[in-house]
Parts: structure tokens; sequence; C-alpha cells
């Protein structure tokens, strides 16, 4: 980007420079102050609108992170000089945006009980539970309702399929309404009350909805409640919710429900009521992974197999790549151009569709592979757990091989012929010349190719989930976990599959398998520092 | 070096406007609805006014009509109902003034989504959905119970009872769906009596497969099977006297089940039932004419008759004594606990999703037999295809919904596919099972 004005010879003079900055900023520079003008003009105003939307809404933590962030902006673009801070920004604000803030909140649910019935706040929880535990009253009649106002406070005025006019309101139980005006079987005037209309009922509906008329003065007697304004039902509540004790009553058992702490109301004898809300619970989550019987053996198992599997993947995958890129690589081979080309073909495809086509290739009596290439033979590719695991190395060679064969004869054809010459007049024989020389600086290049590559393995979602769905299911383990499960699709299941989410415990997982490959990764570069002083 | 430095700078100033813009957007529609929340509390009407308002604005679009009311309902649906809501969608707006917006989403993905949305206000009103969801739905507390009142009795009693539970009903339901067995009438003319009829019906057709079902090689599929085991007398789960399921009573660890585990290994090594044939297999094998029977769903029939095959409908044939009845899966519409438009989307539901000419519309377009009883009955004497689910449905039981079904699913399927593998005694393999989903409910 410098090296045409650089090499200007009246640049290497600072009154040349300042001269050449001065024109240039008269001819085109007011454009483009323009833009940043407009450009931040607009940054500003959509920031500060955003700010005032959330101040508006009490979310004062975002809203001052908005308005900081966009002045933080604004000042490294007006500045003068602060070139890094420029080139930085957008790219630091994806950053957090979208890396940061998803690895603190994964690490901030694997702190909590997130998951099926601890989805939500107590509040909601509280009220999810008033919700659901409104019963009818078994064959209680149908009431025509009419909802009526006086001085701002709602009733209802109903009709009973006995012909009786009800009228009540929260405070005063149902009780005669002598002198109504029916049409219909239903109430259109009241005295002393306005009739609302279906606007008024749907403007006030958050109102009406939570309105209980006693039907009389026993309350257990229950209470007249409408859903959509036009039909009320008796509901007896099941549970009262006492909010100066913080706890719920059953009021047909009795039963007092507390909460315990752990996210749900519970009885003194443990029986908890769902739904619950979600709590932070600590080092719990983890605990539950090394303690919990059901979930450590899975576990340690499935560790076990994902290293087997990333570290073999990566070492086939390189063996095959580094030898055919050996072979291509001598000018002996006619030809080569063509015959590289179809060694970069699996590469081409996407690899969750060659996954698929394997996993129809491998059925046990109607894929090619059986059919065609054994004979017929009924060989249980995918439902052994021994086979489907050499399977799922197999197509992860088929995937992966075009990749270390590309990387391998770049790095190949880098290494200069001279030094392959040289160790030959000096007497040594070809492999020994490869094992010594090529080798060594191949792996110069190569070492931290491999290690992303086993990173990569390490989190192979796309091939497990798309050739075994980590089955075949070992059906003695306590959870759902295949013989060809890694960690990642584990996690996967934990989390997402079935109807039993706990995304604490899958979290908790993540996070353990980010401090394994961050420790790998970190050994691993530290050791390919030491290949690099072979330069 | 200016100039190029200029342009950069222009260049990031925009991308970092572009990510702002995106964060605060995103961040501005949520508080906007999480604020309504709050403010939801307060029951004053000024206070409702404002709060539609700003939502709207936040939304940036004119939710209101010339009428009083005001609000919006949202409504997740898929593509096929998406088309017919839309339609009901006007009239409503026109009848009440209520906007009404319908979001598009993949009917598999609802559940999930509804589950982590609403707590954050950005849920819809109403969702569609099906009715073995509910275990988690109300678990998570995201459901609110919409009282059909005396419309109930004007829905097929099975609709009703699925959208129940514990005690609740949590939906409007549309349709119903159980699986039947299909049958190419040039291979078979006549509808078997029993399971073993079929079977010799099938070997007299001289077809490649006398029966065909799709399984897993892993996984079986207990779905599909289940009209066999309840021919032995072993429903998943005892009923409670209510009639709906008593997820303490594992009925299916009874001697009716192990009867069952029996006749899969022995199907299973006659090869009648062949784990490694699975869904696509089959579908492609019966539209080929290689055998004469199939049991599968309504949404194998369209691909069957596209390819020539005369397709007929019967009853399952029972492979022990007593009636095979399979499960059935009602869809339906739900109400989010959080809404704040309860009034205005039960009467949606009610009054106008629930009325025949929509039910019917959305028969039409989805091809399942409706769950108001007067389509219903309509659909029957219209569709012979329908008319065969349906009568088959008359016979089935609704999925179990409660939330420990995934378990249940997960283990009985992997046990049954060890069964028809033949690895191991088939009686053990069961009580095993059985054990592992009494442990997995409690």
């Amino acid at each position: 980007m410098s090296a045409p004005t650089t090499t200007r010879p009246d640049d290497r003079t600072a009154d040349g420079r300042r001269a050449r900055r001065t024109a240039e900023t008269a001819s085109i520079g007011w454009k483009l102050l323009l833009l940043k003008i407009t450009a931040l003009g607009l940054l500003n105003a959509v920031s500060v609108y955003a700010a005032m939307v959330l101040f508006f809404n009490e979310r004062w933590l975002i809203g001052t992170l908005v308005v900081v962030g966009g002045a933080f902006l604004t000042w490294i673009y007006f500045q003068r000089g602060a070139l890094p801070a420029k080139y930085l920004a957008p790219g630091v604000v994806f950053l957090l945006i979208f890396q940061v803030f998803v690895i603190l909140y994964s690490g901030y649910v694997a702190f909590t009980n997130y998951g099926t019935g601890h989805n939500s706040t107590k509040d909601h929880a509280i009220h999810a539970i008033m919700l659901q535990t409104q019963d009818r009253v078994p064959d209680s009649p149908t009431y025509q309702l009419t909802v009526v106002e006086r001085s701002g406070e709602l009733g209802f005025a109903v009709t009973t399929e006995a012909g009786e006019i009800l009228l009540g309101s929260a405070e005063t139980p149902l009780e005669e309404l002598p002198d109504a005006v029916v049409e219909d079987g239903r109430v259109v005037g009241v005295p002393d009350h306005e009739v609302l209309s279906f606007a008024e009922l749907v403007e006030r509906q958050q109102e009406l909805t939570t309105l209980a008329v006693p039907l009389s003065e026993d309350p257990n007697a229950g209470a007249l409640r409408t859903q959509d304004g036009q039909r009320a039902y008796v509901y007896t509540s099941r549970f009262v919710y006492d909010e100066a004790a913080d706890t719920m009553t059953n009021t047909q058992t009795g039963d007092t429900y507390a909460d315990g702490g752990e996210g749900a109301f519970v009885t003194e004898a443990g029986e908890e009521l769902m739904p619950g809300w979600r709590v932070n619970v600590g080092l719990e989550n983890f605990v539950r992974a090394v303690t919990e019987e059901s979930i450590r053996g899975p576990l340690l198992y499935v560790t076990a197999w994902t290293f087997a599997f990333a570290f073999l993947s990566v070492a086939s995958t390189f063996i095959l790549g580094l030898f055919l890129a050996i072979v291509f690589n001598d000018p002996r081979m006619k030809s080569r151009r063509y015959y590289r080309l179809v060694m970069i073909l699996p590469y081409a495809f996407p690899g969750f569709l060659s996954a698929l086509v394997w996993a129809g290739m491998m059925n046990q009596e109607f894929g090619f592979i059986n059919n065609v290439l054994f004979g017929g033979a009924a060989i249980p590719w995918l439902s052994d757990p021994w086979l489907a695991k050499f399977s799922i190395l197999l197509v992860n060679l088929w995937l992966g091989f075009p990749y270390m064969f590309l990387v391998c004869t770049g790095a190949l054809q880098s290494i200069p012929e001279e030094l392959t010459e040289a160790a030959q007049m000096d007497g040594a024989k070809p492999f020994q010349a490869f094992r010594q020389i090529k080798f060594p600086l191949l792996l110069v290049s190569i070492a931290p190719l491999l290690i992303s590559s086993f990173a990569f393995n390490f989190n192979n979602f796309n091939l497990v989930y798309m050739l075994t769905g980590g089955g075949p299911r070992d059906i003695e383990a306590g959870i759902n976990v295949g013989s060809t499960d890694i960690l990642i699709s584990m996690v996967y299941k934990v989390a997402f599959v079935g109807s039993q989410s706990d995304y604490g415990l899958a979290s908790a997982f993540s996070i353990l398998i980010f401090f394994i490959v961050g420790t790998i990764s970190v050994i691993a570069f530290r050791r390919t520092r030491a290949l690099e002083e072979l330069n | 070096m200016t100039v190029n430095t200029g342009r950069f700078t222009t260049m990031t100033a925009l991308l970092g406007l572009g990510a702002l813009a995106l964060t605060s957007c995103g961040s501005g529609d949520d508080s906007a609805d999480a604020g309504s929340a709050e403010s939801a509390d307060t029951a004053s009407t000024d206070a409702e006014s404002t709060d539609t308002e700003s939502t709207d604005a936040a939304e940036g679009e004119a939710g209101e009509s010339g009428e009083a009311a005001s609000g919006s309902l949202t409504i997740w649906a898929d593509a096929n109902r998406a088309e017919v809501l839309n339609e009901v969608a006007e009239d409503f707006e026109t009848d009440t003034g209520i906007a009404v917006e319908i979001v598009q989403q993949d009917f598999e993905e609802i559940r999930d989504q509804f589950v982590s949305q609403v707590p954050t206000g950005e849920g819809p009103d109403i969702a569609v959905g099906a009715h073995d969801w509910l275990g988690v739905l109300v678990n998570n507390g995201v459901v609110a119970p919409v009282e059909l009142g005396d419309t109930a009795e004007d829905f097929e009693q099975i609709a009703v009872d699925a959208w129940t539970y514990e005690g609740q009903t949590y939906g409007l339901p549309y349709s119903i769906e159980n699986i039947a067995l299909l049958r190419n009438t040039e291979l078979a003319p006549e509808a078997p009596a029993d399971f073993d009829e079929m079977i010799q019906m099938g070997e007299e057709a001289g077809t490649e497969y006398p029966f065909l079902v799709g399984l897993d090689p892993n996984e079986s599929d207990p779905y599909h099977l289940y009209p066999f085991q309840t021919s032995f007398g072993a429903p998943v789960f005892g009923t409670a006297e209510d009639g709906s399921y008593d997820s303490s009573q594992l009925a299916m660890a009874d001697a009716g089940g192990e009867e069952f585990a029996s006749w899969l290994a022995e199907q299973g090594e006659a090869g009648v039932l062949n784990l490694n044939i699975d869904g696509d297999l089959a579908q492609e094998s019966f539209n080929d004419g290689n055998s004469p029977f199939f049991l599968t769903g309504p949404w194998n029939v369209d691909g069957a008759q596209e390819a020539g095959i005369d397709v007929a409908v019967d009853p399952i044939p029972a492979a022990g004594d007593q009636d095979a009845q399979p499960f059935a899966g009602v869809q339906g519409f739900f109400l989010s606990a959080q809404s704040e438009n309860v009034v205005a989307a039960s009467n949606f539901l009610i009054n106008y999703v629930g009325t025949a000419e929509v039910q019917t519309a959305l028969y039409e377009t989805g091809g399942r037999a409706p769950a108001l009883t007067e389509s219903f009955e309509q659909a029957l004497r219209e569709d012979e295809i329908v008319a065969g689910f349906g009568e088959v449905g008359t016979e089935a039981v609704p999925m179990p919904a409660i939330p420990e079904m995934g378990a249940v699913w997960d283990d009985w399927g992997s046990s049954q596919a060890a069964i028809i593998k033949g690895d191991g005694d088939p009686v053990d393999l069961w009580q095993t099972m059985s054990e592992d989903i009494a442990s997995a409910i409690d």
C-alpha cells in the first residue's frame, strides 16, 4: 500500500509529504469527510434511538453499552491518527458480539439449571402455575357473558341456561339483576353500567382475563372467569400463591410448596411443582458430570473415543495425503494434473452430503458396499459398535485426505530440490533423504495445520450426525449415548434431542471441550515452535 | 497514503455502523416487547395503549384500523397452515380491526423455538403444534389453557383428549393423523383379517416382500410397530380414571409386552420385519410394486398414487388377539402463557379457526382428517383415502405427551431393534427395557 508513495523522491522530505497531503485533502478529502460525517451521523442517530428505546424500557445496562459503544466509535474515527484502532474497531465489535458474548453466555448457562422445567424467570413460573391450575368445575354450565363497567371497575353480567340474570365484579359476588335488558339470551344493557364493546374488551384484555368474579360469598364455590370475553365458566384455583411467605399452597390437599432455592417450589417431602425457573446452581453441573455414575461412565467413554477418533482421523488422512502428494509430485508420473484433479473431488462435495451417501452405501442389506463389493454379505457396517467406529474413520479418511494432499503438495513444492540433491551427493538413500531432510522441513509448515485439523475433528459434528447419528446405541448405558458419539454430538443430544433438554449440563460439557481443545492446541503449538528453529 | 486511509476509514465506519445498527435493532425490539410485558401488569387503559403503540413503533407497522380495537396477534405456523390462516386473518381483521401477523416457521422447529422465545417476550400469541409436545410446553410453563367450553363437543373426542394434559385443554385441534395399512389392490384384492393372513397373502402375491414397514437399523420404530404391540394387550401406559395416561403404570412391562417381544423376535428371524428397510426404502419398494402391503401414514399416499399404484386403506391387521390400535397425533393451535392478547387470541381460535369452513380448508391443504366432527364427517364422505385413515383413527389412542417420552422412545426403539436383530433373549431384553424406562420416568 505504501510502496508507490515511498518510492517517490519528493516524499522523502518532510516538506514534500506535507505538500502532497495538503493537495490531496483539498482535491478529494472533502468528499470523504462528508461521507465520514454522514456515516458517523447515521451511526449516532441509530445508537441514540436504540438507547432511548432501551432506557424507556428500563434496560439500563444494554442502553449504556450502546451509548458508550457509539461514542467510542465516533471518537475513534474523528481522531487524527489512531490508525490501528480504526482498522481494528469494526472487527472488535463483531468479535465481541458474535464470539465473546456467545462464549460468555454459554459459560454463564453452565452455572445455571437452564433446561426443560427451568426455562424462565420465577415470575413467569408463578404466572404459568396459576394459569395451568385453574380447574373448571366439572359439569358446570356455560355463562353467556357481557362485560360491563362502572366507574372504571369491570363487572360480569351473565345469563345462565336456566334464564337467571346475574351481575358481579371482583369485589361483589354474583347476585340477581332484575332490571337488565336481555336480547338472545345475552345481557345488552345494565342500569348505571356501561356495556363494553369488543374493541373496548380487547383494549382492556389484561384486566379482563385476570378478573375473577366469585360465585358466592363462599370462596370454595369458585369464581367466574373468561378467556374470550363472551363466555364465562366457573373455576376453582388449585394453588394459591402467598406473596409474603413466597409459598404455593394446594387448596385441595393443603400441601405447602416453598421456594427450595433450586429453582422450583418444593414440599417438605421433596415433591416439586413444575414449571420451575432458572437459578444459578454454581458448580453443580460440573460436579454432576464427574460424580453421577450414569453421566460419568458415558462421558469417560465418549472422551476416550473422541481423542481416538480425532487422532486417528488426522493420522490416517495425513499419511494417505502425504503419500499421494509425494507420488504425484514425482516428475516421472505422467498426466499428474488430471490425477490431482480427481484426488481433490471428495473435497469438493459438501461433507454432510458425502456422509449421507456413505450411510446409504453402508446399509447392511441394500448398501452398495455389501451388495456389490462383498457379493451380498451382511456386514453390519453401521450397527456393530466396533465396525461403526471403523466405518466412521473410513469415511472421514475419504473426506479428509484431499485436504492433506493439497497442503502436502504445496509444502513439498516449496522445499527446494537442491536439498534432496545435496543429500544424495552426500550418499543418503532416497528414503533417508526424505525422512531426515524433507519431512522435518515439511512438518514446519504442516504441523500447525495438523493441530487445527485435530481440533476440527475433535468437534466433527456433521460427520457423526449424518453418518451414524452417534449410534449404535449402547442399550446398557443409562443415557442416550451411542458408540460413535463424540463429545460434541453428546452435548447436542443432552441439549436438544428428546424432550428433556438440559442446557446447563450441555454448556458445562462444552466448556470442558473448550478447555480440552484449548490445552491441546497450546501445548502442540509450543512444540511446533521448536520445529521452526530448523529453518 | 491518505487516500487509502480515508477510504478504509469510511469503510470501517460503515461496517461499524452496520454492526451497531444490527445489535441495537435486535435489542430494541427485544426490550420493547419485554417492556410491554412489564407494563401489562398495570391494568390502566392508558398504560395499555401506550405500550401497544410503542410495540408497533418498534416493529414499524401500523396495526390499527379505524375501529377502536388496537393491538395485534402474532401466529407461528408452517407453510401449509400459513396459507389458510392468511385468509382467516383477513376476515378477522375486517371484523375486529385487530391485525394478525403470521410468521412462517418449520413445523419441527416450532416447539423448541416457542420454548426458548416465549420467556424473552419474542414469542407469538398462538402457534401451531402437535399434541405430544404438551409435556414439554407445560413443564416449561410456556402454554396457557384454552377453554373450549361447549365447543369441545363439536370436536372428535380423541382430538380433545389428546390436547388435554393433566386435566386442562391446551389447544384448539385441527387435524388427526394416524397410520393405517396401505394395500396395492392389484396385488391383493382383499383386505387381510389378521397379521398371519396378511403375510400369507403377501407371499401368494409373489412379490419381493410380503409386507413393508419403515424401520431403523438401530432404533427400530416403536411408533409404527405400536398397533402390533397393542394387539397383544400391551399399551405403553395404563389409563387413569379420567381416561388419560397414567405414566406410573408401565403397562407394557406386563405379560402382553413379553409376548409381543417374542413375536418381534420371530418376525425378525423370519425376515418379515427387516430393520434395514428404512422409511424411504419401504416407500420406494411399495411404489415399485414390490409388496402388496405397506404400514404407513397418509404422507406416503400421494407418492404411491403418483407412481400409479391403486391404493386402498385398510385397518391394521392384529398380530395378537386384541385390536391393533395405532397412535394418533393431533395437530392444533396453542396459546402462549405470556400472551397479552388472550381475548383476541381465544376469539380468533374459537370463533374463526374452530369453524367448519376453516377446518375444512385446513384439511384440504394438509390432507389430514379434520378434528372438527362436522368437517371430519364431510371429509370422510368425500375422500375414501381419508375415510380409510379416519376409520382406523377411531381405534387409535393419543400418543403420550409426558416430557419423559423422549427417553421412553429411545429405550423402546433400541430394545426393539436388538430383539428383531436377535441379540439375546427377547423376554430378557424387554424386561431390561421396562426397568430402564421405569427408572427414566421416575
